[in-house]
């Protein structure tokens, strides 16, 4: 690439300048109002972030009322109810709104820089999660000024959340966070597809940069974790709404099985939450050792070993549950384990800083203060991770003193870490190193103070979200230390708040690369829009160190793809281990329609919760409506011509269709993360078998015949789903339509034939557990059915308008693998409630 | 010509083979106990359940030496040193056998964790 200083170069500039020109009029964003239907990764990711932080204080304010209120005993600053609301929303909105999506925002904003992609692969697709965010934010957020906000603690447990004296604040919690869930499933499609697919060419899986295989980790966690917490809240607000008793004992449910379902997404959480701020961590201590990192491949075994072990701790915090010992066991153990994977990742970054010079900056100094935070909270864990120690422990301060010190020492102070870091890419300025300074005194000090008395405050027995206490039982002092150090971690944020806010101003524009980083985020062009001008050949982890000139070749546009002359918004997929370039891939621009996606959505949810039946169903017609439009418009579109020069003599098609389509991996990781669901549910199925005796209740099934006969509709649904991929492949156009009409009436039949299993045996749901379970699964395959029709119509319209034909069929392989993921739904859920039964 | 083994597989998921054992193996425990301990198992004993756990437990971690075995043959038996950070097929290559090994041992401390209750427990205790 460095083939610069050519005779006749004054000509190659000016072709030069015009390129330019084009590309950023290209990726420019629409001025005045209309800038907010921008959907590419800078602003998607500042705004994500933004919020994601202003939610993060009001949750800190929230804190601050709790903590005045236990400052001295016998208090009454508040009303109990206005306390249970606040702590439940601080919770709530910290894990949910705070800690979850600013991973995301930090990701989208930072990955195609990193990556050096010009683009995610889904740019609305991140647009319509960050709207999705922001609505259900507002909206969960905003119930407490109505005194409307959940009110039983953030993991909401039966039977208190199903009583009545929940009151709405648990539909707006249950429904506001599925919204937001959402927005988490479409950032990890995102996510995933990006990093797999869209790094510059040459960036190998072994020269990755680690905050990449951290974040493609983490949004594998989300698709396991996040569903199971779906399906729970789906049966959930089935019990609240039309009384099904999932949770109900006295009609066969059980209020563990909640438990079950929101561990499974809640401790997964804590990971999803730590490892991407770890990775951070791993971009910033390199940078200030000023030498790559000391054990790369240990790094990728802590982040893969963490991912899988998190998921088998969920039951360490049911300790107290009264289930057999000897499965608390195989979770004790499991929690044990993790902590040498956690491990590695400190003994890495020490050694790094052992190797290396380091520089001890502000960022480097939040890093080190969130590690020493995280070790002691880390150990506390390792205590409370013994079944006997829990049992004395559980629902106590010394849980409170724990929690905090794991979430803020592992993800809060790495966040700020990150933030001082990475702010010079947001507007070329870094901010303030004596305010950042004394923040981070300020926020250790104060952290320390609040969080350290409450160990002993829980060992002395004070119970959590304890609304008050008396004075005479040694708690009374231990509260107020808390108290006043909560203020000065206050101050402390607040003056981070002041920098960001004000010192913009005051300072010129600083270097590119003022921290001398090597990755490739630090090419740094905070005007522009395009992520990169030009995308570069990787060589190296850390590019800008070992390979000198190319951030310069970068800049004067000598790297691929440098211009875009149909005008169109551009980025490179390349292969998932070697990075070739495979492809050019056209990115969706700037849109309203993720807006009116997000908005309709958000009317559906909202309106469920006020039970509004006929709003709710008009906005999920609009929000289908939307969904189609946006596919029709701006997806799987014929291009001009098969190939496109991206220079340095390499031309790559523009159309792709099967695995090698970014949609296809969109397709199969959505149905990944949906079939997750699927399974949980399955398993509420197969929990309401083991814990009785006969767990039918008497109640009548819906038989073996109906639900053979949907399974077999279904499976005749799927193969000529398939027949007609292959049908159209060769060429038969027609009778590919044709296929595809039989698909869907046989799909429909299927549906109906589902729902009559137990329509025809007069099964009540509101009886007994067993006919609402077998409902909700036979309910959760005649959707899935339902969708699957839609996908097939929505086929054979684009082929009856040209746009789908044998050779751009991209759409009817996504739509053969969507019903491969139904047809092992039909599978599963026919055979377990036709058949399992009449095996008993 | 046939091989017992497959010479080289081009992929990022062999990465994840012994972590994946550990998750089945983990399932495994935890289902046959919560099973067991509500709905007996044909009237065996708890040392039936015991027994069937050390079983699955050797299996999971002959597994898991199976895939060790193969990442270190993909590492080329140690003779390349890390951090394979070369821009070249074969420093991938290397990586992703140096990480695959790597990952197989923490597998398998981490099933012998998981297993160590069915050792000492004598029976669901509840």
């Amino acid at each position: 690439m460095s083939d610069h200083a050519r005779p006749g170069a004054g000509a190659v500039n000016e072709d030069k300048a015009a390129e330019e020109a084009q590309l950023r009029a290209v990726w420019a964003n629409p001025t005045g109002w209309r800038y907010w239907t921008s959907v590419n990764n800078y602003q998607i990711g500042l705004w994500y972030g933004s919020a994601a932080f202003a939610f993060m204080l009001f949750a800190g304010l929230l804190a601050l009322l709790v903590r005045a209120q236990l400052a001295v005993p016998e208090n009454d600053l508040i009303s109990p109810e206005l306390y249970n609301q606040a702590f439940t929303l601080h919770g709530t909105v910290m894990m949910f709104l705070f800690a979850v999506p600013i991973f995301e925002a930090v990701a989208i904003f930072l990955l195609p820089p990193m990556l050096g992609a010009r683009e995610m692969p889904f740019p609305r697709l991140g647009a319509f999660g960050f709207w999705s965010f922001f609505i259900g934010g507002v909206f969960v957020c905003g119930s407490i000024f109505f005194g409307a906000a959940p009110n039983s603690g953030w993991f909401m447990y039966p039977p208190l959340a199903t009583s009545e004296q929940a009151g709405i604040g648990a539909d707006i919690w249950l429904l506001g966070l599925s919204f937001i869930e959402v927005a988490s499933i479409a950032a990890a499609v995102e996510l995933i597809v990006g990093i797999m697919k869209c790094r510059a060419p040459g960036m190998r899986v072994n020269l990755m940069p680690l905050f990449a295989w951290y974040l493609l980790i983490v949004a594998g966690m989300i698709l396991f974790a996040f569903p199971p917490l779906i399906a729970g809240d789906l049966l959930f607000e089935m019990q609240r709404m039309f009384d099904w008793p999932f949770f109900d004992p006295e009609r066969g449910g059980d209020p563990l099985l909640w438990q079950h379902l929101f561990w499974i997404f809640g401790h997964p959480e804590v990971y999803i939450i730590f490892l991407p701020a770890i990775a951070l961590l791993a971009m910033i201590i390199p940078t200030f050792s000023g030498r790559p990192i000391v054990g790369y491949s240990w790094i990728v075994l802590a982040a893969v070993g963490t991912g899988f072990l998190s998921f088998g701790l969920w039951v360490h915090h049911m300790f107290a549950t009264g289930l057999p010992q000897i499965s608390l066991a195989f979770f004790s153990a499991a929690s044990e384990a993790v902590a040498i994977p956690t491990a590695v990742q400190i003994f890495v970054f020490i050694a790094t800083m052992l190797a290396g010079r380091v520089i001890f900056s502000t960022p480097m100094l939040f890093a080190m203060g969130g590690i020493a935070i995280f070790i002691m909270g880390g150990l506390t864990g390792v205590m409370v991770a013994l079944a006997p120690f829990d049992w004395q422990a559980h629902d106590t301060y010394f849980i409170v003193a724990h929690l905090h010190y794991v979430l803020i020492g592992g993800m809060l102070f790495p966040v700020f870490a990150g933030l001082y870091y990475y702010y010079p890419l947001i507007d070329g300025q870094r901010m303030s190193d004596r305010v950042g300074r004394l923040a981070f005194w300020l926020m250790f000090t104060g952290f320390n103070i609040t969080f350290f008395p409450m160990h002993i405050a829980g060992l002395r027995g004070m119970p959590r979200r304890v609304y008050t206490y008396p004075a005479d039982i040694g708690w009374d002092w231990l509260n107020l230390i808390s108290t006043m150090g909560a203020v000065v971690l206050g101050i402390g944020m607040f003056a981070v708040v002041m920098d960001v806010t004000l010192h913009r101003r005051r300072q010129p524009r600083g270097e590119q690369n003022p921290w001398n980083a090597g990755t490739l985020e630090w090419l740094n062009e905070p005007e522009e829009n395009w992520g990169v001008r030009s995308i570069p050949k990787v060589a190296s982890r850390y590019p800008l160190w070992d390979q000198p000139t190319l951030a310069e070749d970068v800049r004067a546009g000598r790297g691929y793809l440098a211009d875009a002359k149909e005008g169109r918004r551009e980025t490179l997929v390349t292969s998932v281990l070697d990075a070739e370039p495979e492809q050019v891939l056209r990115v969706g621009g700037t849109s309203y329609v993720t807006i009116f996606c997000a908005a309709t959505l958000g009317t559906v949810f909202v309106a469920l919760t006020f039970k509004w039946w006929l709003v709710s169903l008009a906005a999920g017609i609009a929000f289908v409506g939307g969904v189609l439009y946006w596919l029709w418009t701006g997806t799987g579109e014929i291009p001009d011509r098969d190939e496109k020069d991206i220079g340095h003599g390499i031309s790559l098609p523009l159309y792709a269709s099967g695995v090698k389509s970014t949609g296809w991996w969109a397709m199969f990781i959505t149905m990944t993360g949906d079939g997750t669901a699927f399974a949980s549910l399955v398993f509420g199925y197969f929990f309401f078998w083991t814990i009785h005796t006969d767990f039918t209740g008497g109640q009548a099934g819906p038989g073996a015949f109906w639900p053979m006969a949907a399974l077999a509709l279904f499976a005749l649904a799927w193969s000529v789903t398939l027949g007609a991929r292959e049908i159209n492949r060769q060429g038969s156009v027609l009778a590919t339509r044709l296929l595809l009409v039989l698909g869907a009436v046989l799909a429909a039949c299927g549906c109906a034939a589902a729902l009559a299993g137990p329509w025809t045996s007069a099964m009540d749901p509101t009886a007994h557990v067993y006919p609402a379970i077998v409902w909700i699964l036979v309910i959760w395959a005649a959707i899935h059915g339902a969708v699957g029709v839609l996908m097939q119509l929505y086929c054979l319209a684009r082929s009856l308008a040209g746009r789908l034909t044998p050779r751009h069929d991209m759409e009817l392989h996504n739509v053969a693998l969507y019903w491969h993921f139904m047809l092992v739904t039909a599978l599963v859920t026919f055979a377990v409630v036709g058949l399992f039964p009449e095996v008993l | 010509m046939w091989h017992l083994l497959p010479k080289e597989v081009e992929s990022l998921w062999t990465l994840f083979t012994a972590p994946v054992v550990w998750a089945a193996h983990f399932l495994f425990c935890y289902l046959a106990a919560a099973v067991y301990c509500e709905k007996g198992f044909f009237g065996a004993g708890f040392d039936t359940l015991r027994l069937t756990i050390g079983l699955v437990t050797m299996a999971a971690l002959a597994m898991i030496v199976l895939a060790a075995f193969l990442a270190w043959r993909q590492w080329g038996f140690g003779t390349g040193d890390p951090p394979h950070d070369d821009p070249s097929r074969r420093d991938r290559l290397l990586f992703q056998g140096y990480a695959t090994l790597l990952l197989s041992g923490l597998s398998f401390v981490a099933v012998i964790f998981t297993a160590l209750p069915a050792l000492f427990l004598t029976g669901c205790l509840r």
